[in-house]
């Protein structure tokens, strides 16, 4: 399966929907997906990973640029997460620190802090 | 002993198919269904991280996967050409070099019996999990 992305926007958020397989050949795709965002002036993202299948450190090191250029707008980069295969790969690499991770949109939406 | 081989050029397309093969292979050599999802990641973070090192420095020959199946247990082993030291530092970029820290960094995580060699021929990452024996399965 390759990679899904689209985009839409609740309030002043735009929330990234994911879904399929991240890793080394997909994940440039992601990567120019969120970089399109910011410099499009969106600094608020809600990635929804929901439908990702799979997730590796080429993906997480994606996030980890979104999250790197969203913050130099004062912006943020929430994740959308509750499958426990993906969740383990945040916590072996200690990201469940660095990521605000949610279980809906709903509440990464309504999320301040 | 049985076993399984793959070559495949250093192009990140091909790095699911390592993974798929690798999966189907654990599953049919015992490894519990719980860990599958380790050994796919795993399998999947030393392939990246062959073929970034392949790229990285130019070699252009296949990156190597040899699944072996064990009485007791199963191993996986990715093999890169590239020379230890071979990867000049600062060349295409030194993000190359942080992914693939990071791969390793998770494959650590991900798997207790884990084994990193380097030498003149190119590098090798063995990993190895326990099997339930046929015998045992309900």
């Amino acid at each position: 399966m390759d990679l899904s992305l689209s985009t839409r926007t609740v309030g002043d958020r735009t929330i990234v929907d994911v879904g399929g397989e991240i890793d080394v050949y997909t994940a440039p795709k992601l990567r120019e997906q969120l970089v399109e965002l910011v410099n499009d002036g969106s600094y608020h993202l809600v990635v929804d990973m929901e439908g990702v299948d799979f997730l590796d450190s080429t993906g997480l090191g994606v996030l980890v640029g979104g999250l790197k250029r969203v913050r130099a707008h004062e912006g943020s980069l929430r994740l959308v997460c509750n499958q426990e295969r993906i969740l383990k790969i945040f916590r072996i690499t200690g990201l469940t620190k660095v990521f605000p991770i949610h279980t809906s949109v709903e509440e990464a939406v309504a999320a301040t802090d | 002993m049985a076993t399984v081989e793959l070559r495949f050029s250093a192009l990140p397309e091909h790095v699911r198919t390592a993974r798929l093969v690798a999966a189907a292979v654990a599953r049919r050599a015992g490894v519990d269904e719980s860990i599958l999802d380790e050994v796919r990641l795993a399998v999947g973070e030393a392939c990246s991280r062959a073929v970034g090192l392949h790229r990285g420095s130019g070699v252009d020959q296949p990156v190597r996967v040899v699944l072996v199946e064990d009485e007791k247990k199963f191993s996986i082993e990715v093999g890169d050409a590239v020379p230890e030291g071979a990867v000049s530092a600062g060349a295409p970029g030194e993000e190359a070099g942080e992914e693939s820290e990071m791969g390793l960094a998770v494959i650590s995580g991900l798997v207790d019996d884990l084994e990193v060699s380097s030498g003149e021929e190119g590098g090798t990452i063995r990993m190895t999990w326990p099997v339930t024996p046929a015998s045992l399965l309900p």
